[in-house]
C-alpha cells in the first residue's frame, strides 16, 4: 500500500510502524508526548503506544541522552529528541564521552542501540540557536553515525534502518523542507541502508554532492542552467558518517569535476572531508579544483539576514558554471 | 533504621559503630552472621592489599596511574554488600571494594589500570558498568537503567557512585531530578572523601552537607558515617528496599576520607595538613571494624594471618599474570566502534598492518 506524505509525516510513520514491530522502542524528550513534538514528528505516538513508551521529560538535554544510555544498556531502544540541533550542546558530553564510546570501552559488552533525532538547519525564520547545521561536529567522533534524509521516502527508510541499527545513530532532520513536498511512499516498513549515498541524477560533466535541505536548492539551480548543456551528476550523501566514499570517487572519476554544497560553515566542514576523499581517490581524473559552496564561517544570522547565509540556487548555478568553464 | 531520624537539613549523621569500634546504636546492629562479618572483613583486607601492591608497583614503574581507595573501604564494601544478585552497579572510578563485592575479578581491575580496555569487559552476569571518567556523567546512566526497569517491569535496582566533587556537576542534579520524576529505582551514593583532587569539599558547596541536595528534588537524603560498615550497609539496604518497592530513588552521603592521594599522579601533602590526616587515621574504617570483630569474638587471628598471606600471594600472581601479557591487540583498537567496521576503519587498519609488515 502506498500513501502520500511529507518528510515530517514520513518520520512519524516510521516511528509508528516500527514501535509496533519492536516493543523495546521508547520515545521521549521535550514536548514529544502530549504535544507530539514542536514539529509534530511524534504526534499520536503517545495515544497509540501509551505513556510508558512515549513521554515528556524535564527540560534537560544531557539527562535525556544520559538516561537513554542507561536504557540502551538495559535492553531498550530509546529514541530521544533534541528539540533543535542547536539545543544539543548540553548533551554533547554524554554523546561524545559515552554514546560514542560505550561499545569500544566495554570491548563489545555494551552496544547502544539508540537514535538521537534533531531538526537541523536554517531558513525557517527562527530565533537564535534554532538554525544550526551541526553535522560536522558529530561526524568527527568515532563511534557515531550521522544520517540526514532529504525526501519523505528516504526519511522513513533511513529512520527505520537507524531504529534497527545495533549502534547509536544521530538522525538530523532538514526542518526547512519538513513540509516542502509530498511523495508517494509504501505504508509498510522498509529500510534504506545507512552509509550509502544516492545518485539522484546521472551526469558526465560535474559531480555535485549535497544533503538535507540543500538538495532541493541544488535541483533549483540545475533548472536555472538547464539550457547550458551541462550534464550534472547530483548525489545525495544521505549518511554523513560514515561517508560513502566509493559512490563519490566513482562519480568524480567519470565527471572530473566536483562541487559540494552544504549549509554548515565552510572551514573544517564535511565539504573539506569530501574534497580530501576526491583528492585521495580520484586525483588523476580532476579537470578543475574540487570546490565547496557552503554557509559562511559566521554565526547563523537572525531571520533578516538568513537568506544571505544559505547558498542560493543562483549561487549554486553560478558555481557549477565556473567549475565547468575552469 | 529510620531515615526520618537523620534529617540532613538538621545536619544529622547516622552511625552504628563509633571510631573506636564501640556500638553507639545497639538496635541497628545488622543481622549478619559470623561468616558474613568475616567475609566483609576479608574484603577490607583484600582491598588494602590490592591498593598497597598497586602503589608499590607504581613506584617501581610497573603500574600506570592508579586511584587508591584506602580509607573508603566501608563506604564501598558496606554499600555493595546490601545489593542483590541482579542489581546493577554504576561506578565512578574509585569503587574497588564495591567492584570486588559485586564479583568483578581483580584481573579486570588491574588490567583496566594497566591500560587495556578488556579490563572493563565484565564476566557474564556481572552487572557492573565500566569506569566513567567524566565526573558525575554516570549518574544519568544509572537513572536510565532504572527507568528501563520500570518500563520492563523488572525488579532489580541500581546503585550508583559519585564523589563530593561530582555533586557540583549539572549531570548530578539532572540525574537526581529525572530519577525522582520517573521514580527510578536508584540508590545514589556520594563518597564524600573531602577532596576532589586538591579541591576541598568546602569549595564545592556552602550546603552544610551533600545529602541536603536531595531535598529540592523531593527524594530522601541521609548522611551516614562512611567509615562505619554497619551504618553504610543499613542505609543502603533501606534505600534499596525502598527502590525495589517502587518508592523511587534515595541519596546517601557516605562521609569518609581519602587517606591516600587522588591518584598516584598527585601529592596530597601540598593541599592538606598532616594533623587533619592523622585525625582521620584514627577514624579508619578498617581499624574500627576489626575492633568490633575482635571484641565480639568473631575474628580468629590465625585465620587473619593466613588469609592475609594467601591474598597477598593471589594479588601478586594476578598482577604478574597481566604484567607481561596485556598489550592491546591492534585489531581490537579498530573493531569495537561499531558492530561492523566501516570501510574507513578497515582501510586504516589494513594500511597500518601493511606498514608494520613492511609493505607500503
Amino acid at each position: 500500500m502506498a500513501n502520500t506524505l511529507n518528510i515530517i509525516q514520513a518520520i512519524n510513520q516510521a516511528l509508528m510502524v516500527e514501535m509496533k514491530n519492536d516493543k523495546t522502542i521508547v520515545v521521549y524528550g521535550e514536548d514529544v508526548g502530549i504535544e507530539g513534538g514542536v514539529f509534530r514528528a511524534t504526534v499520536d505516538l503517545q495515544k497509540t503506544y501509551g505513556k510508558e513508551r512515549v513521554f515528556d521529560t524535564p527540560l534537560a538535554e544531557s539527562a535525556i541522552v544520559g538516561t537513554a544510555i542507561g536504557m540502551a544498556i538495559n535492553g531498550l531502544k530509546p529514541v530521544v529528541e533534541m528539540q533543535f540541533s542547536g539545543f544539543s550542546y548540553p548533551a554533547f558530553n554524554q554523546i561524545i564521552s559515552h554514546v560514542a564510546r560505550m561499545r569500544n570501552r566495554s570491548r563489545g559488552q555494551y552496544n547502544l542501540p539508540m537514535v538521537i533525532r534533531a531538526p537541523y538547519g536554517g531558513g525557517i525564520r527562527a530565533l537564535e540557536h534554532h538554525s544550526e547545521s551541526t553535522e560536522a561536529l558529530y561526524s568527527q567522533i568515532p563511534g557515531l553515525k550521522v544520517v540526514i534524509p532529504s525526501t519523505p521516502y528516504d526519511a522513513k527508510g533511513l529512520l527505520i534502518s537507524a531504529l534497527r541499527d545495533p549502534d547509536p545513530v544521530l538522525f538530523w532532520e532538514p526542518k526547512r523542507i519538513y513540509r516542502a513536498f509530498k511523495q508517494e511512499i509504501p505504508e509498510e516498513a522498509y529500510e534504506i541502508p545507512i552509509g550509502k549515498a544516492k545518485v539522484i541524477n546521472e551526469g558526465k560533466d560535474i559531480t555535485v554532492v549535497s544533503w538535507g535541505a540543500m538538495i532541493p536548492d541544488v535541483q533549483k539551480a540545475l533548472k536555472l542552467i538547464e539550457k547550458e548543456n551541462v550534464s550534472v551528476e547530483l548525489i545525495d550523501l544521505r549518511t554523513i558518517a560514515p561517508i560513502d566514499r566509493e559512490t563519490i570517487a566513482q562519480s568524480v572519476k567519470k565527471t572530473g569535476r566536483f562541487l559540494v554544497v552544504h549549509e554548515a560553515p565552510k572551514t573544517l566542514g564535511v565539504g573539506a572531508e569530501l574534497i580530501s576523499i576526491v583528492n585521495e581517490k580520484a586525483f588523476l581524473s580532476l579537470e578543475a579544483p574540487p570546490t565547496r559552496l557552503t554557509g559562511f564561517d559566521t554565526t547563523f544570522p537572525l531571520p533578516r539576514g538568513e537568506k544571505h547565509y544559505i547558498p542560493s540556487p543562483e549561487r549554486i548555478a553560478k558555481t557549477i558554471m565556473d567549475i565547468v568553464k575552469y | 533504621m529510620d531515615f526520618k531520624k537523620y534529617n540532613p537539613l538538621e545536619n544529622k549523621i547516622y552511625q552504628v559503630l563509633n571510631h573506636k569500634g564501640e556500638v553507639v546504636n545497639k538496635d541497628d546492629i545488622p543481622s549478619l552472621n559470623n561468616d558474613q562479618l568475616v567475609y566483609l572483613y576479608k574484603m577490607m583486607l583484600y582491598t588494602r592489599i590490592i591498593d598497597d601492591k598497586a602503589l608499590s608497583y607504581q613506584r617501581q614503574g610497573r603500574m600506570l596511574t592508579y586511584a587508591p581507595n584506602t580509607g573508603q573501604e566501608a563506604a564501598q564494601i558496606g554499600s555493595a554488600y546490601a545489593m542483590d544478585k541482579d542489581d546493577w552497579l554504576v561506578p565512578a572510578f574509585r569503587e574497588l571494594g564495591a567492584w570486588l563485592v559485586r564479583g568483578v575479578p581483580l584481573k579486570n581491575i588491574y588490567l583496566y589500570w594497566y591500560g587495556n580496555e578488556w579490563g572493563s569487559h565484565m564476566p557474564e552476569g556481572v552487572k557492573v558498568l565500566p569506569v566513567s571518567v567524566p565526573i558525575a556523567s554516570q549518574m544519568q546512566h544509572a537513572t536510565g537503567i532504572g527507568m528501563a526497569n520500570n518500563i520492563k517491569g523488572e525488579e532489580s535496582v541500581v546503585v550508583a557512585y559519585v564523589g563530593d566533587g561530582g555533586t557540583s556537576h549539572g549531570d548530578f542534579h539532572e540525574a537526581l531530578n529525572f530519577a525522582a520524576v520517573f521514580k527510578s529505582p536508584v540508590v545514589f551514593i556520594i563518597q564524600n572523601n573531602q577532596y576532589a583532587i586538591s579541591t576541598s569539599r568546602k569549595i564545592q558547596t556552602i550546603s552544610e552537607n551533600l545529602a541536603q541536595k536531595a531535598v529540592a528534588y523531593g527524594l530522601p537524603g541521609i548522611v551516614v558515617d562512611g567509615n562505619d560498615m554497619f551504618a553504610v550497609y543499613n542505609a543502603t539496604k533501606e534505600a534499596i528496599d525502598r527502590a525495589r518497592n517502587g518508592q523511587g530513588p534515595t541519596l546517601i552521603e557516605a562521609y569518609t576520607y581519602r587517606l591516600g592521594a587522588h591518584t598516584t599522579s598527585d601529592d596530597p601533602t601540598k593541599y592538606r595538613d598532616d594533623k587533619e590526616v592523622e585525625e582521620w587515621r584514627e577514624k579508619d574504617p578498617f581499624i574500627r571494624f576489626r575492633k568490633y570483630l575482635v571484641d565480639n569474638n568473631v575474628l580468629d587471628e590465625n585465620w587473619e594471618v593466613e588469609t592475609k598471606t594467601n591474598l597477598e600471594k593471589e594479588v601478586m600472581e594476578t598482577f604478574e599474570s597481566i604484567e607481561n601479557n596485556s598489550d592491546t591487540e591492534i585489531l581490537d583498537i579498530f573493531k569495537y566502534h561499531y558492530e561492523k567496521m566501516t570501510p574507513q576503519l578497515q582501510e586504516q587498519y589494513d594500511d597500518y598492518m601493511s606498514f608494520l609488515e613492511g609493505g607500503k
